[in-house]
């Protein structure tokens, strides 16, 4: 884009490859663990849901720092990641979608598991009168009508995602072209002399980031709503 | 055919219920807390008996002794709620669609147009759920079970939810659906002009058991059941067929197995099937035969049995021909006729008492 330095595009870019991938990955996991809160008794239940809401109370630099310890080339599960897969996360903007994952994970969670609790149960029971086994009946019927709440979810974890800076400055450090988001990259500039007028820039850039997130989400929700009819 | 003996223990609440369902409509009929939705619901699968087992047309889906339970989509098994639940992401057709895509094309009992057809709904393929009316809704939930092609349907008070005068408009659909396609009802209910119109057999509930089952009619006219039937007004129920009309005198003509009745004019074809209740009030008792009298229907009958039903009433059930009628006159009166089981005696029943509503098409 003309109007934008390099840096800037570069940042935007970053920015948006790691939201989306932390938003895409943590989904079906985020369904997955909310469903399981939502709808099933499991002795530990409490234990779970804590360690699912800890990235929303706990300082995200604590959060980095379990991740580096956790997932580094010597940590217990990054070193198997290398050894098995060759692959590393440490220092790699995979590495940010991750941390950015893990911090906006509760957010989604929260969202789909309140509708997952709002939503008429009567309805799958239909479904299954109807010859819809379990399964079929979550992704025929249950889905369709938390997809508000999932939408809601989606969009506060992408967003949430757009601004992480602590466990991603933690866990990746900032490098330039690899892990150097938008938050980020104000960073830096804050740091420098004379950057000031950069800095501003990318604050306007991110304003604008975060407000079209929004919008897209309101306009989506509203067909959404639309289509069941409320 | 439906065979259903289940127990199960809720808290205070015992249900202890056995009982068959035939072809036609079978009412599961008693107050609310009875535990009708609990048969129905374990028919289903919806809900789990402690013990007990489950048939339908021969086939097991609940056996606690051979430990078989069947989820609800392997049983094939309708079921319209009380309140419709139909799928608000999507449009009637969808609904309706929804359980007839998961059964095989060569198992489909059903065609689509026909059921919508039967049950009025061609104009509202496209519409959503949340734009109709309640006896809307209601009609295209039967069809979406009826497609699913089950083998048999539940339907439990899917009249409750709407008032009078949708109830009236949705009941013919209900009828119809019954005599249309043949696949065995299970109707339940705490209305008993919903009960006259529809069914065929009835399963009297109290409490958690099964008071009493056995034919509409039969049932009906039991004034030892008069606890559980006669909520409202008390009365024998006689199965008649219209046989003709008499336009000028304003006078309907039904042939039941006692011979004629004439009722008020009916707005039915000659030929039709009926249900007619008669109020145990209704019916006076003449030893002789009263000559140069207004009353329309003199019916020769025997006394069958005389009970007390309180310190003023008492009940006389008569047979005339072969069919009960159910007589309530004062113990004055009985004071004087000094009626016994065996009595040959007549049964005076006015053609006006006979009125509209008092006559179901069957």
């Amino acid at each position: 884009m003309p109007f934008l330095t390099p840096v800037e595009s570069e940042a935007i870019r970053l920015s948006l490859l790691v939201s989306c991938w932390a938003v895409a990955g943590s989904l079906p996991l985020g369904l997955g663990c909310a469903w399981l809160l939502a709808r099933r008794q499991f002795p530990g239940k409490l234990l779970v849901d804590g360690i699912v809401h800890l990235p929303l109370v706990l300082p995200p630099v604590v959060v980095g720092y379990a991740l580096l310890v956790l997932l580094g080339r010597r940590g217990p599960l990054g070193a198997a990641l290398y050894d098995w897969f060759g692959i590393t996360v440490a220092f790699t903007w995979k590495g940010a979608a991750i941390a950015s994952a893990v911090i906006a994970f509760p957010l989604m969670v929260r969202a789909i598991r309140l509708s997952l609790e709002g939503i008429d149960r009567r309805l799958e029971q239909a479904a299954r009168t109807l010859g819809c086994g379990p399964l079929e009946t979550f992704f025929t019927v249950t889905l369709p009508l938390i997809l508000p709440g999932v939408l809601t979810g989606t969009v506060l974890a992408f967003a949430r995602s757009l601004s992480e800076f602590g466990a991603t400055i933690t866990f990746v450090s900032s490098i330039p072209g690899e892990t150097r988001t938008l938050p980020l990259a104000l960073y830096t500039l804050t740091q420098v002399p004379g950057g000031d007028a950069a800095a501003f820039r990318l604050c306007v850039i991110s304003v604008v980031l975060a407000f079209a997130a929004l919008l897209i989400a309101e306009w989506l929700a509203r067909r959404v709503a639309a289509r069941l009819g409320s | 055919m439906l065979e259903v003996a289940v127990r199960r223990i809720q808290g205070s609440f015992a249900l202890d219920v056995a009982f068959v369902a035939g072809t036609g409509v079978t009412a599961l009929f008693g107050p609310s807390g009875s535990g009708k939705t609990s048969v129905v619901e374990m028919v289903a699968g919806l809900a789990r008996p402690d013990s007990g087992r489950i048939k339908v047309e021969g086939r097991v889906l609940f056996d606690s002794a051979a430990s078989t339970d069947l989820a609800p989509e392997a049983r094939r098994v309708g079921y319209v709620f009380q309140e419709g639940r139909l799928f608000p992401h999507l449009s009637v057709r969808g609904n309706l669609c929804f359980g007839m895509k998961r059964v095989r094309p060569a198992d489909r009992q059903l065609g689509f147009d026909d059921v919508v057809a039967v049950l009025g709904i061609e104009t509202l393929l496209e519409r959503r759920p949340s734009g109709l009316s309640g006896g809307e809704k209601q009609r295209v939930a039967i069809g979406r079970a009826l497609l699913a092609s089950p083998r048999i349907l539940l339907m439990d008070e899917p009249l409750a939810a709407l008032d009078s005068s949708r109830k009236a408009e949705l009941l013919p659909f209900v009828a119809g659906v019954a005599r249309r396609f043949a696949i065995p009802i299970l109707y339940v209910s705490h209305a008993m002009d919903e009960v006259l119109q529809l069914a065929d057999t009835l399963v009297l509930m109290e409490a958690g058991r099964v008071a009493a089952a056995g034919g509409v009619e039969q049932l009906l006219s039991d004034p030892s059941l008069k606890a559980l039937t006669g909520r409202g007004e008390a009365g024998a129920v006689v199965a008649a067929t219209v046989v003709g009309h008499d336009d000028c005198t304003g006078i309907t003509r039904l042939a039941f197995a006692g011979g004629t009745l004439m009722v008020a004019r009916q707005d039915l074809a000659v030929g039709t099937l009926t249900r007619v209740r008669i109020h145990a009030r209704d019916i006076a008792i003449a030893i002789d035969r009263p000559e140069r009298i207004s009353v329309r229907n003199i019916l020769a009958s025997v006394v069958c049995s005389v009970t007390e039903a309180d310190d003023h009433i008492v009940d006389v059930v008569l047979d005339c021909g072969g069919c009960p009628l159910w007589s309530q006159i004062t113990a004055q009166g009985q004071a004087q006729l000094g009626l016994s089981p065996g009595m040959a005696v007549h049964a005076l029943v006015k053609a006006v008492t006979v009125a509209r509503g008092e006559v179901a098409r069957r």
